[in-house]
């Protein structure tokens, strides 16, 4: 009989898992299985777009099967739980599917009933979220008729995945509003529970200096107790409060309920995992890729591009009963869109913070690091394309390595 | 990084007074830290800031919600114990790094 390595979300990183493992284990010896609960695959980081209507929502979604190779069996079902201790899943249709080895990217979800008052009665009528395709959409059709007032960025707690999406929200925003004419008539005011608008100093300088060019307000280390829709008013544990009209949050953001069913996730539902190998630290034939895990590197879909070469090298030694490659240095690469047909590119890894420089190729670029242009607003809308046509088909990005370059980076030593 | 003298004591920080090593730490520096911030340091300060010691001690990445669950305090009292951005505060009284949230 084959062996059978199962893959628990066919989102980013589950597909292209499925696509990558399909290359380099013999069909002869493997069945790999693929399961997911939803029929679609929605590119998330269009939902950043479709609330300014500047995507439609057909560009944001297609159909998950259609990225999932032909040997691959993919299965419709939504995974109760994991009994790690048996190699087994429990589906919640009561069936049971054993494996050899099990690959986690279940990804994460918002979890808006975390802060109290939020998703009441004024959810989806003044609180908005833009993190699932349908907070997207209900928040597109508010923004076509919306007249103005205080509109409050938010970030309930970190870590969210995307963590830049909420600072792009306002930036964007503040575009919006100004095409629309009618900036005067809307206080943009960014409310996070971090110190700064980032957590690097570097990076967080350069895009403070952008939010007061662009007259949108910071409230820093804001930890937010309850909205209060009454006073339509979101108040932090301190007792400091902000007033809204409209306020666009970022609930806190955990794992999928299975994790917690299944008794291996941390306080968030995040699954422990060694941040160099990936494997899991519940159980050695267990690894986790994408936003599943608890590693400390953004939760963003190039990262768990960057993460499935590494995986998949040590499934591979995990079989061939090798030692793991503690390989993963926490590369992350993000574009972030600052309105007014620019952006941004940053470039980091768990020791090198985001600095100014050239990308991807040293001293040429064309994209520059760190720095506002054109150039890297192309780059992010050429992202939608290389996600759909090679990124979650695990092909390689021309020039764009697992681990980071320090070439082309202007270091300070 | 920076050398600092707080108490009397000289000690490595970075530019944002947080300590940088751990053993250079003691209770007048903590009492003297806490003056700056107009904080009286009571029983439960303490015990909140060994609590955030042996995290860090641990490895484990300090989050406003490990505090609000770890049975020491409720996130409510860590504010009224150390207000305004209070683990902010008390990680740089209890001598370890300031918190980052990952990204
Ligand atoms: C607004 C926004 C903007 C973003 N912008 C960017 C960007 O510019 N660049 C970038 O790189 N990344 C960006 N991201 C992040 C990126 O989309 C995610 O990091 C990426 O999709 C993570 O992939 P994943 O496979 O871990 O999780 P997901 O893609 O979310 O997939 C998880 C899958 O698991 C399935 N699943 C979960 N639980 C179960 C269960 N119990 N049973 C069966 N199936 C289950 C789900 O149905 C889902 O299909 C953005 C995200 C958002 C929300």
């Amino acid at each position: 009989m084959k062996k059978s390595i199962l893959i628990l979300g066919a989102g980013t990183a589950g597909t292209i898992m499925a696509n990558q493992l399909n290359k380099k284990l013999d069909s002869n010896e493997w069945q790999i299985t693929i399961i997911d609960k939803e029929t679609k695959h929605y590119y998330q980081p269009g939902f950043l777009f479709l609330p300014f209507d500047l995507y439609t929502p057909e560009q944001v979604v297609k159909n998950i099967d259609g990225f999932i190779p032909k040997n691959v069996q993919l299965l419709r079902q939504d995974v109760h739980q994991i009994v790690h201790s048996e190699n087994k899943l429990l589906l919640a249709d009561g069936k049971v599917i054993n494996y050899d080895v099990l690959v986690i990217a279940t990804g994460s979800k918002i979890a808006p009933e975390e802060i109290q008052g939020m998703d009441g009665s004024e959810w989806y009528k003044s609180i908005f979220d833009f993190y699932t395709f349908d907070g997207a959409l209900n928040l597109r059709n508010k923004l076509r008729t919306w007249e103005g007032g205080k509109l409050v960025v938010h970030i309930c707690e970190m870590p969210i995945k995307c963590p830049v999406a909420p600072l792009e929200f306002a930036f964007m925003a503040d575009d919006f509003f100004r095409k629309k004419n009618m900036r005067d008539k809307v206080e943009i005011i960014y409310v996070t529970p971090m110190s700064g608008a980032f957590t690097k100093p570097i990076a967080a300088k350069e895009l403070e200096y952008l939010l007061e060019s662009k007259q949108i307000k910071i409230v820093s280390d804001f930890n937010i107790e309850k909205v209060d829709t009454e006073k339509k008013q979101i108040v932090d544990y301190g007792d400091r409060s902000v007033d809204y009209d409209l306020l666009v949050t970022v609930p806190t953001n955990m794992g999928d309920d299975l994790i917690l069913r299944s008794a291996m996730g941390d306080d968030l539902n995040f699954v422990p995992t060694d941040k160099h190998t990936l494997q899991s630290k519940v159980k050695e034939n267990i690894f986790v890729i994408g936003d599943a895990t608890d590693i400390p590197a953004s939760k963003a879909g190039a990262v768990a591009h960057f993460e499935s070469d590494i995986v998949t090298g040590n499934i591979l030694k995990y079989i061939a009963g090798e030692p793991l490659d503690p390989e993963f240095d926490g590369h992350s690469n993000c574009f972030i869109e600052t309105g007014n047909g620019k952006a941004l590119l940053i470039d980091f890894n768990y020791e090198q913070e985001p600095v100014k420089g050239t990308f991807p190729i040293p001293g040429i670029g064309p994209l520059r690091l760190l720095k506002e242009n054109r150039i890297n607003h192309w780059g992010k809308l050429a992202f939608r394309w290389i996600y759909w046509n090679i990124l979650i088909k695990g092909r390689p990005i021309p020039f764009v390595t697992s681990k980071m370059k320090k070439a082309g980076k202007q270091i300070n030593k | 990084m920076n050398e600092k003298t707080i108490a009397g004591y000289c000690v490595k920080c970075n530019d944002q007074g947080f300590m940088e090593d751990l053993n250079e730490w003691n209770e007048d520096i903590a009492k003297e830290l806490a003056k700056e911030e107009s904080i009286e340091l009571t029983e439960k300060h303490w015990t909140v800031l060994k609590y955030l010691q042996d995290q860090c001690k641990e490895g484990v990445d300090i989050t406003m919600r490990k505090v609000g669950k770890s049975g020491i305090v409720d996130i409510k009292e860590f504010y009224q114990l150390f207000p305004k951005a209070p683990l902010k505060t008390a990680s740089k009284l209890a001598g370890i790094p300031k918190p980052v949230s990952c990204i």
